[in-house]
């Protein structure tokens, strides 16, 4: 428990020091257009093929289990927007990124850590913890909501084409069932719960590699961490959400 | 001029430096030295402020380090350049990034100053035709020589150097000493340097410090050290096999 304990101090210390004031802004700047890059754009491409196979799925499924004159077709689209919309797309995909840009962002900064290079930062008189934190922690908040955007008109693609090819439902019925009953606020709710657990994924992951004492062994073992932890915060906190904004 | 006095620091209750009193005088050379392990880089990262130590005071000229805000310690760490034993160049930028660095982040000089400079540092090391080369595509004395180009882009009034020449070749590693002495006399800074290469020893060692399991065993200069009569220093000095032979047969 104590050391829980610790563990939760030392990481709220640590965005105590990512919130300072920069040092540069423009540098900060900078920073964060490359962590756009590297982080958001280079993510789009896993996002986009896994939204669209797993829309293909939903789909299918839906189709498979209401075979029934009772249900309307168009039931099968409206089941594969909701689905997407409310969970795939700003949860699953929060678990694929936590596995992706969370890995990323422990490893990267815990071999700066173990080669010295924070040290280096350090010893120059440069905030490290905000130089290298705060622009990733920019870009993600801001891009992972495109990316969960991206994902459901993506995987709402992929449920088209898969129901039509597969002859399971007209591209008319899939359309109408698409816009049919849509709730607006439904957006919202997966942008919303898309930022909180961009924050989980970036601050959790540059958290376990901030502090890596070691070697490559204990980045390793950091970047691991990183994806456990942020994954199991992402499913608590999609439950809080879930029930803070749909109740 | 640097003073330590009472230094104090462990780990995990285990002390790594015992009670260290020393001063590492203006515009030399001086070097700690001492067996792997025996404290030297504790001693170093303490007084460059990347460790906290637990008493003991630090002293930049009039200026007690040790005791200053993080805008404090910020202004004097302005005037000090760091060699790492890894050299610790950025991974992400290129090798005139990387000693562009400081320049960008502390002063307020035009692009073409900034890049006179940057040109003006890695030439003064020797690396020519190298600028767009990321540090994973350079040796390690290349590396070095980057890491000081750096290091001195700021005219720093004080250079650390953390085994400047481990993993590196006799020959490169005695060009980097040599760098590393030209460039000390060359701004009149004040160098420590933490090495356990003997030669660095007799090239370069104005003042020399011995540590021995965090506690300083002795301080003198080149001329001193083969005649000590410290017992652990002559252990330390006479480890090899070459100098076991030169000292049996004077």
């Amino acid at each position: 428990m104590i050391k829980f304990l610790t563990q939760v101090g030392r990481y709220v210390l640590l965005l105590k020091k990512v919130f300072s004031k920069p040092e540069k802004p423009i540098i900060y700047y900078r920073q964060t257009m490359r962590e756009f890059i590297y982080l958001g754009l280079n993510s789009i491409g896993i996002v986009s093929i896994i939204s669209f196979f797993m829309g293909a799925v939903i789909t299918l499924q839906t189709a498979y289990n209401t075979e029934n004159p009772i249900y309307p077709s168009y039931l099968i689209g409206l089941g594969c927007r909701d689905s997407i919309i409310l969970e795939f797309s700003s949860t699953v995909a929060a678990l694929i990124l936590a596995g992706k840009v969370g890995s990323n962002i422990a490893s990267e900064i815990g071999t700066m850590r173990v080669t010295e290079q924070i040290d280096a930062l350090e010893m120059m008189g440069v905030n490290s913890a905000s130089y290298l934190i705060l622009p990733k922690l920019v870009a993600t908040l801001l891009f992972n909501p495109v990316l969960t955007l991206i994902s459901i008109i993506v995987g709402i693609f992929g449920g088209w084409i898969a129901g039509t090819l597969s002859g399971v439902i007209t591209s008319e019925n899939f359309i109408y069932g698409i816009q049919y009953a849509f709730i607006p606020y439904y957006i919202t709710y997966s942008l919303i719960k898309t930022v909180f657990f961009a924050f989980i994924i970036t601050s959790v992951s540059a958290f376990q590699g901030y502090y890596v004492d070691g070697g490559s062994l204990e980045v390793g073992r950091a970047s691991t961490k990183a994806v456990v932890f942020s994954s199991v915060l992402i499913l608590m906190f999609n439950v809080i959400l879930t029930q803070l904004l749909l109740s | 001029m640097i003073r330590v006095k009472n230094l104090n620091k462990s780990f995990n209750g285990k002390k790594v430096l015992d009670d260290i009193t020393v001063t590492f005088e203006a515009g030399k050379t001086n070097l700690i030295i001492g067996r792997s392990g025996s404290g030297k880089t504790v001693l170093l990262k303490s007084i460059v402020g990347l460790h906290e130590v637990e008493s003991g005071e630090i002293w930049f000229e009039d200026t007690l380090f040790n005791k200053l805000s993080f805008e404090g310690k910020k202004r004097i760490r302005s005037e000090m350049g760091m060699l790492f034993q890894g050299s610790a160049l950025f991974d992400s930028l290129t090798v005139e990034q990387n000693v562009r660095f400081p320049l960008d982040m502390f002063t307020d000089r035009s692009s073409s100053e900034k890049d006179d400079r940057v040109n003006f540092c890695l030439k003064r090391v020797n690396i020519i035709n190298s600028n767009k080369l990321f540090p994973a595509e350079l040796s390690g004395g290349m590396k070095k020589r980057v890491a000081i180009a750096r290091a001195i882009s700021l005219n720093p009034k004080y250079l650390f150097c953390d085994e400047p020449n481990s993993g590196l070749d006799p020959i490169t590693a005695i060009l980097i000493d040599e760098l590393i002495k030209e460039l000390t006399e060359e701004y009149s800074m004040t160098t420590i340097i933490n090495t356990h290469d003997m030669n660095s020893v007799m090239e370069i060692g104005e003042k020399i410090v011995f540590i021995s399991d965090g506690v300083k065993n002795w301080e003198g200069n080149k001329n001193e050290i083969l005649t000590s009569d410290c017992e652990s220093l002559n252990d330390f000095v006479f480890a090899n096999a070459l100098a076991k032979k030169l000292r049996s047969s004077e």
